[in-house]
């Protein structure tokens, strides 16, 4: 019978069929970082057990950090107690650290693309929902709690009921000046944010094999925000060309042996999925959210949308619009640039290439957080960093900043700002803060305006 | 785990669709934070004013309410972030069921890790229980039985839910998941030797 790609994915890693559909899957690498992953750390000890493979094991802290310029684990008050935990656990235990100022140090969905943790084929989870964002190279990646996260790291092993499957075919070619943050912001307007819950999602059809790699980590980070726990690209060539060499990728007899099991790992002709939906990429302009659901999101062409319901209204009166009035034109605050949706050294190269040495306008405060500490030397290497600082824009330190506010860094109450992250949620970069998702070309473009402005005529 | 067996009490409407993780509880008050104690942090931003007194218009804040062991809510609830600690706050509420068409998935696991029951039940039946329990809120009681699988209404009506048999003997019994997984440590070790053989390149260049 034919298989999908998701199918290639779960079965070889099915330890125990537990009936139902339910499984006991092994875990082929482990991310955690100073949130969650210090809490799992912590109760797995508490619990009396040893971490049952901590060579599969990765840690880097990446949430309660500052990303002030040379800053430390103690720039951040509050963040060095976990930090320290997270420390202290990663000695006893023995497991691999990516500390502040080391290379490979980063946010995590950055750091296990970079270093080759995340293979092809392989699964891996993290307490943190956008762990989805790994399925870009071809891997089962998903978030879980705290609770799932203790018995992975005792056991190496989870129990799991296999979700529906869903290919999302984007057909076509993307226009210029659009990118796959726009892609999938498309897509989440058009099934909503529960449209995925359930399923396993493959990004599939020519506009997608068309992406670079780090555009398709980008893609699949907003999975979640779909609802779907799992998202993911078959890998090809250009998954090859990006894993080799990198740091824990294998070499020699094992690269070649690697390789050859990738190239079997996509769906086969004629393979059935629970749900297949299909989007004309030609046709998608440069997204923009409006709410505070990443479903409540338009292109920047588009005028705010009547209310369809109390939480429409709701998100209206939070974020401050009027239904009717155009989005082009909307002052702005904050601009961010950064978190694992688009902090790659890519979506730098993005938001450097609008600036053309024009300025960011007086009134908006610019940040550019790149997503580890190798993108940051990367950037620097060829730049990057000149262009932001000469234009206004503020150069920080790898993390996640702006986009989850527990580092004692936020947007001010009431300000608008155009960011570059997952979640426009209220509260979610700062109590009152009112956040438009959007790519880091549209982000860039925003802080030169100093409104919302559409990148393609800019 | 304690075990969930049944549950009565009045439900707590919060019926608005996509309520997130962020809503639950924000993540700076997870900094460091254990599982016990976050109650307090629990939908901060609706049910307190900025100088901190109660938003008399929040459900949970509303006399019949406050100690709900129901949660009657929207569609997509608990969506967004996987922290844990939006069940541990909820749980530390008094809560100990949701009820609600449809739930993000990692919230959805996370409460039954933690001894919590999420039913998934048509919209319009919530919204019927919402209706039912509002009519008369100080002596309407819901009750969740999860032996057989029924909500009661507070007129009596019995609705069925179904939830995955695995998931409902583990809240039954009060499982301890890793204590199970641990009694197939051989079964595990010989799927490792196993994949070893099979996949070396997932197993190179990692030993410590």
């Amino acid at each position: 019978m034919p298989q999908t790609l998701f199918d290639k994915l779960w079965a070889p890693h099915v330890v125990a069929d537990l009936g139902d559909d339910w499984a006991l899957l092994h875990v082929d690498r482990v991310l955690l970082h100073d949130m969650s992953g210090a809490r799992a750390l912590t109760e797995v000890g508490e619990r009396g057990y040893d971490l049952a493979r901590p060579d599969l094991v990765f840690a880097t802290p990446d949430h309660a950090v500052s990303s002030a310029p040379g800053r430390t684990s103690a720039t951040f008050a509050g963040g060095a107690s976990p930090i320290a935990k997270l420390r202290q656990r990663v000695k006893e235990t023995g497991i691999r650290l990516f500390d502040l100022g080391q290379p490979g140090h980063g946010i995590v969905h950055v750091m296990a693309p970079e270093l080759a943790i995340v293979l092809p084929g392989t699964t891996l989870v993290c307490g943190d929902s956008h762990t989805c964002t790994n399925g870009g190279v071809g891997a089962l990646a998903f978030g879980i709690g705290a609770s799932e996260l203790t018995h992975v790291l005792a056991t190496q092993t989870l129990m799991q009921r296999k979700p529906r499957s869903m290919r999302l075919t984007f057909t076509g070619t993307l226009p210029a000046g659009v990118t796959a943050k726009d892609m999938i912001l498309a897509a989440i307007g058009q099934l909503g944010t529960a449209g995925g819950t359930g399923y396993a999602v493959e990004y599939a059809g020519e506009a997608v094999r068309a992406l670079p790699l780090e555009a398709r980590l980008t893609l699949c980070n907003l999975s979640i925000e779909m609802g779907a726990k799992m998202g993911f690209v078959a890998p090809d060539d250009i998954t090859v060309a990006y894993v080799k060499g990198r740091r824990f990728a294998p070499t020699g007899a094992a690269w070649d042996q690697a390789v050859s099991a990738w190239r079997n790992l996509r769906s086969d002709d004629g393979a059935l999925f629970d749900r297949e939906v299909t989007i004309d990429a030609s046709q998608i302009a440069p997204q923009i959210t409006w709410g505070t659901s990443p479903e409540q999101v338009a292109p920047v062409t588009a005028t705010v949308p009547q209310p369809a319901s109390a939480a429409d209204r709701a998100a209206l009166d939070y974020i401050g619009l009027e239904a009717g009035q155009p989005l082009i034109g909307t002052p702005v605050d904050w601009v961010f640039i950064g978190s694992c949706t688009n902090s790659r050294l890519s979506d730098l190269r993005d938001a450097a290439g609008v600036l053309r040495g024009r300025k960011v306008a007086p009134h908006v405060t610019a940040w550019v957080v790149p997503g580890s500490e190798t993108v940051k030397r990367e950037a620097e290497a060829e730049g990057l960093h000149t262009q932001f600082l000469e234009a206004g824009f503020q150069w920080r330190e790898p993390g996640c900043a702006l986009c989850v506010c527990v580092n004692g860094e936020s947007v001010p109450a009431g300000k608008r700002s155009v960011s570059t992250s997952n979640r426009n949620f209220v509260g979610r970069q700062g109590t009152g803060a009112r956040t438009h998702l959007a790519s880091p070309a549209m982000a860039a473009a925003a802080a030169l305006a100093g409104a919302i402005v559409d990148v393609r005529s800019f | 785990m304690d075990a969930f067996i049944t549950i009565t009490g009045p439900a707590a409407p919060l019926l608005r669709a996509n309520v997130d993780t962020d809503m639950i509880i924000p993540a700076q008050r997870l900094i460091g934070a254990g599982r016990d104690g976050l109650g307090r942090y629990a939908f901060e931003r609706f049910r307190f004013n900025a100088d901190g007194s109660e938003s008399p218009d929040f459900p949970l804040n509303q006399a019949p309410y406050r100690a709900s062991p129901i949660l009657l809510a929207g569609e997509n609830f608990g969506c967004g972030s996987s922290r844990e600690g939006a069940v541990w706050a909820l749980r530390d509420l008094g809560l100990r069921c949701f009820i609600a068409p449809s739930f993000g998935d990692i919230f959805y696991n996370n409460c039954f890790q933690n001894g919590m029951l999420p039913i998934r039940l048509a919209t319009a039946d919530v919204q019927r229980i919402a209706e039912q329990t509002a009519a008369s809120p100080s002596n309407a009681y819901t009750s969740v039985d999860l032996e057989r699988q029924v909500v009661i209404t507070p007129n009596g009506e019995e609705i069925p839910f179904s939830v995955d048999p695995r998931k409902r003997s583990a809240l039954l019994e009060g499982l301890d998941e890793i204590a199970l997984t641990m009694k197939r440590r051989a079964e595990i070790l010989a799927w490792q030797a196993r994949d070893k053989a099979a996949r070396p390149w997932a197993w190179e260049g990692l030993a410590l």
